[in-house]
C-alpha cells in the first residue's frame, strides 16, 4: 500500500515535471523566435530569391520576356568557358594569398616575438595594413606603387636601370595576390604572434638543452606549436578571400580579358553589367555550392587538427 | 662523472643583484639540494649551471674545465624542468629520443637507448603516446627519461615534484633517490620544500636573497644551523625564537632575561658572553617538554593531534606563541595552564647579527 502510494506520488511528480519541462520548452521557443526569425529573414529570403531567379529567364534589358526556364541558366553557365576560368582564377587568388600570408605571417610573428627596441612601434606598423579599407588599399597599390610612370616600384626600377613594369597588364593576377596578401598578412601575423606567446618557454629551453640549434628549434618545436593556429588562419582567411571584390573592381575590373575575373566578380558582371538576373543568380547558386564543398573539406581538416 | 665548482659566481639583472658571489664545490656523484624561499635565487643559480642563464661574474668549472661560455648542450648536463617541458606534439619515444636525434645518432641506436631508458622507468607501455595522454607521474618519468638517454654527467632538477599530488610526491622522491644510486651521477635539485631537501640530499645548500647561508648535510643543518635564517627555515614546525639579554654567564651556563620577563638558564659556550649582550635563544619544538615547574609558563591556545605526535601552541604572558611537539599520549587541553622546560638541555644561542653562537647538545 505504502509502496503503491509512493509509486503514484513519484509518477505524479514526474508528470508535473514533464509538464513543466514542456512549458519551459515552449517559452524558450517563444523567447528565441525573434532572433531565429530575424536570421531566417536575413539568410533564407535572399537565398530563396536567388534560387527562384536562377530558374527564371529574367534580363533587365528585356524584362517582358520572363518565365520559368528550368536548368537553362545553369546549363549556359557551366558551358561558358569564362565560368571555368573564373573558378581557376578564384583558386589562384585564394591559394596564392593563403600561401603568401602564412609564410610572411610566420616570419613576422617570429621576428616580432623577439625582444628589441621599438617592438611596440614595429608591431603597430605590421598590423597597420589591416585597418586600410580594401578599395583604398587597392588604389594605393595601383596609383602610388605599381604605376609604371608615377609609382614607387617603377621609380626604383628606373633607378637601377631596369624597365618599369606595367604590373596590371603583364602580371594582373600576381599584382592582385600581392595587394590582397598585403592586406591579410597582418591578420595571419596577429594570430600566429599570439600563438607564439603561448608557447611554453621551458619547451624551448629544454630543446636548447637537448642540443637543438635555432633553426631546429623552429622546425621541431615552434612550427608544430603553430599548426593549429595556422589551420584556423587558413579557414578564416578562406571565408573572406572567396568573396574578394573591391580590390578587383578598383584595379583590373576583371581584366585584361578575364585574367582576374573571379567567381565573385563574374556574378557581378552577369547580374549588374549584363543585367542578366537569371544568369547571375545561377552563378551565385553555383558559387554557394562550391564554397560549401571547400568549407566541408576545410572544416574536416581543421577539426581533425584541433582534436589532436 | 662530474664535479662542479662555482667560484664567486654572481648574477646581475640590470641593477638588481640576484646572486651574490656564490662559492660552492659539488663532488662527483653527490646529491646536492638548493633550498630557500621563493625569490632566493636557487632556480637562477641552477639555470646558470645549466647554461640557460649567463653568468655575470665569477667562474663555473665542470670537471675542472672553465664552462662559463660552453653552450648548454655541450656541458654534459641534463635538466628536468618544473613544467616537465615535454614536446606536446611528439610521442613519448620521440620526446626521449629528441636530444639523440639532434646529435645525429642513427635511428636504430636511438631506439635502443630510448627502449633501455623506458624499461628502467617503466614507460614501455606508453612509448607511442603523446604527453597529454599521460598521468602526472608518467609525464614526470618521461621528463627524467629524456634526461637519462643523453647519458649526462650530471642531472639538474628544477622543482620537479611541485606539480604532483602529495602521495605521488613521496613515491617519486624515493624513486629519484633510487635513481641517483643506480645512475651514480651528480645531481643538483632545486626545491622550496625542506622535507624534500632533508630526505634526498647528501648536502643541502640554503640560499637566501642570492646568498649561500649554509652548506651542509641535512642533520648538520638541523642540529647546527649557522644562523637564525637557517635555523628558522630548516625544520617544521619552525624553531621557537626568544630575544633576550645576558644576565649572568660562566663557562657552563648562561642566564638569559627574556623580553617577556622570564629568566631562562641554558648551557652556554666555554667563553661566556658578556653580561648585557643581546642574544636570541632558539629552541626546536621537540626540545621543549611540559614540566611541573619550568622557566616558561602560558596557556594552551591550540592543540593539533597528528597521530604520531601532538603539536601544542602555548601563548606566553607576553603574547608570544611557543610551539611544543609532544608525543601522542599528551592529555593537554585547550585553555590549560602549562609550564615548559628544556628537554635534555637542548637549545641554540644566536648573537645580535643572527650568527650562531652555541648549540647546546648532549654528548
Amino acid at each position: 500500500m505504502a509502496y503503491a502510494m509512493k509509486g503514484a506520488e513519484t509518477a505524479g511528480r514526474a508528470m508535473a515535471q514533464d509538464g513543466l519541462a514542456r512549458g519551459r520548452r515552449r517559452s524558450s521557443w517563444l523567447l528565441l523566435s525573434p532572433a531565429v526569425g530575424m536570421l531566417a529573414l536575413w539568410a533564407f529570403v535572399p537565398l530563396a530569391m536567388t534560387l527562384y531567379y536562377s530558374f527564371q529567364r529574367y534580363n533587365l534589358l528585356y524584362p517582358e520576356r520572363r518565365g520559368f526556364v528550368g536548368l537553362l541558366n545553369y546549363q549556359l553557365m557551366v558551358t561558358d568557358p569564362s565560368f571555368w576560368t573564373a573558378i581557376v582564377n578564384t583558386l589562384l587568388l585564394v591559394l596564392g594569398v593563403l600561401a603568401t600570408t602564412l609564410v610572411l605571417g610566420t616570419v613576422f610573428a617570429l621576428l616580432l616575438n623577439q625582444n628589441f627596441r621599438g617592438r611596440g612601434v614595429a608591431r603597430l606598423m605590421v598590423i597597420a595594413p589591416f585597418f586600410v579599407l580594401p578599395p583604398v588599399a587597392a588604389l594605393i597599390w595601383k596609383n602610388l606603387l605599381f604605376d609604371p610612370l608615377n609609382g614607387l616600384i617603377g621609380w626604383l626600377c628606373t633607378l637601377m636601370g631596369l624597365q618599369p613594369v606595367a604590373w596590371f597588364t603583364v602580371h594582373p593576377m600576381l599584382s592582385l595576390v600581392i595587394i590582397v596578401a598585403w592586406e591579410w598578412t597582418p591578420f595571419a601575423t596577429l594570430i600566429l604572434l599570439t600563438a607564439l606567446q603561448s608557447l611554453d618557454s621551458e619547451q624551448l629551453e629544454a630543446a636548447r638543452m637537448d642540443g637543438a640549434k635555432p633553426m631546429s628549434r623552429i622546425i621541431y618545436i615552434v612550427l608544430p606549436h603553430l599548426a593549429r593556429p595556422m589551420a584556423i588562419t587558413v579557414m578564416m582567411e578562406s571565408i573572406f578571400l572567396l568573396s574578394i571584390f573591391a580590390e578587383i573592381l578598383t584595379t583590373t575590373a576583371g581584366g585584361p580579358g578575364d585574367a582576374t575575373t573571379t567567381l565573385t566578380y563574374l556574378i557581378y558582371i552577369r547580374a549588374l553589367l549584363d543585367f542578366d538576373v537569371g544568369g547571375g543568380s545561377a552563378a551565385g547558386v553555383l558559387a554557394i555550392i562550391l564554397a560549401n564543398i571547400v568549407a566541408f573539406f576545410l572544416m574536416r581538416a581543421v577539426a581533425r587538427n584541433i582534436e589532436e | 662523472m662530474a664535479n662542479l665548482e662555482l667560484r664567486q659566481v654572481g648574477k646581475w639583472y640590470g641593477n638588481y643583484e640576484a646572486i651574490k658571489s656564490v662559492d660552492l664545490s659539488i663532488a662527483d656523484r653527490e646529491f646536492v639540494v638548493f633550498v630557500g624561499p621563493s625569490g632566493c635565487g636557487k632556480t637562477t643559480l641552477l639555470r646558470m649551471i645549466a647554461g640557460l642563464e649567463e653568468i655575470t661574474s665569477g667562474d663555473l668549472l665542470i670537471d675542472g674545465v672553465h664552462a662559463n661560455a660552453v653552450p648548454p648542450d655541450k656541458r654534459g648536463l641534463a635538466m628536468v624542468f618544473q613544467s616537465y617541458a615535454l614536446y606536446p606534439h611528439m610521442t613519448v619515444a620521440q620526446n626521449m629520443g629528441f636530444a639523440l636525434k639532434m646529435a645525429g645518432m642513427p635511428r636504430a641506436e636511438i631506439d635502443a637507448k630510448v627502449g633501455e631508458a623506458a624499461r628502467v622507468l617503466q614507460l614501455e607501455p606508453v612509448l607511442g603516446r603523446k604527453p597529454r595522454m599521460l598521468s602526472g607521474g608518467q609525464r614526470q618519468r618521461v621528463a627524467i627519461g629524456r634526461a637519462i638517454v643523453r647519458n649526462p654527467k650530471g642531472f639538474l632538477f628544477d622543482e620537479p615534484l611541485s606539480n604532483l599530488d602529495a602521495a605521488l610526491r613521496v613515491q617519486m622522491r624515493i624513486e629519484l633517490v633510487k635513481l641517483h644510486q643506480a645512475l651514480a651521477a651528480t645531481m643538483i635539485y632545486v626545491t622550496h620544500d625542506q622535507i624534500e631537501a632533508m630526505t634526498m640530499a647528501d648536502r643541502i645548500v640554503v640560499l637566501n636573497r642570492g646568498i649561500v647561508e649554509q652548506v651542509g648535510t641535512p642533520l648538520n643543518l638541523y642540529h647546527r644551523p649557522a644562523n637564525l635564517f637557517v635555523a628558522g627555515f630548516i625544520g617544521s614546525p619552525k624553531m621557537n625564537f626568544f630575544p633576550g639579554r645576558v644576565q649572568r654567564a660562566d663557562a657552563s651556563q648562561v642566564v638569559l632575561a627574556l623580553a617577556g620577563g622570564e629568566t631562562f638558564i641554558v648551557p652556554g659556550p666555554e667563553s661566556p658572553p658578556a653580561v648585557g649582550t643581546e642574544l636570541t635563544l632558539g629552541v626546536r619544538p621537540e626540545h621543549f617538554e611540559m614540566a611541573a615547574q619550568g622557566p616558561l609558563a602560558g596557556t594552551v591556545d591550540v592543540v593539533e593531534h597528528l597521530g604520531v605526535e601532538t603539536l601544542v601552541y602555548v601563548r606566553l604572558a607576553s603574547g608570544a606563541i611557543v610551539i611544543v611537539r609532544t608525543d601522542d599520549l599528551s592529555r593537554v587541553r585547550v585553555g590549560e595552564n602549562v609550564s615548559l622546560a628544556l628537554r635534555a638541555g637542548r637549545a641554540s644561542l644566536f648573537d645580535s647579527s643572527g650568527a650562531a653562537l652555541f648549540h647546546a647538545m648532549p654528548e
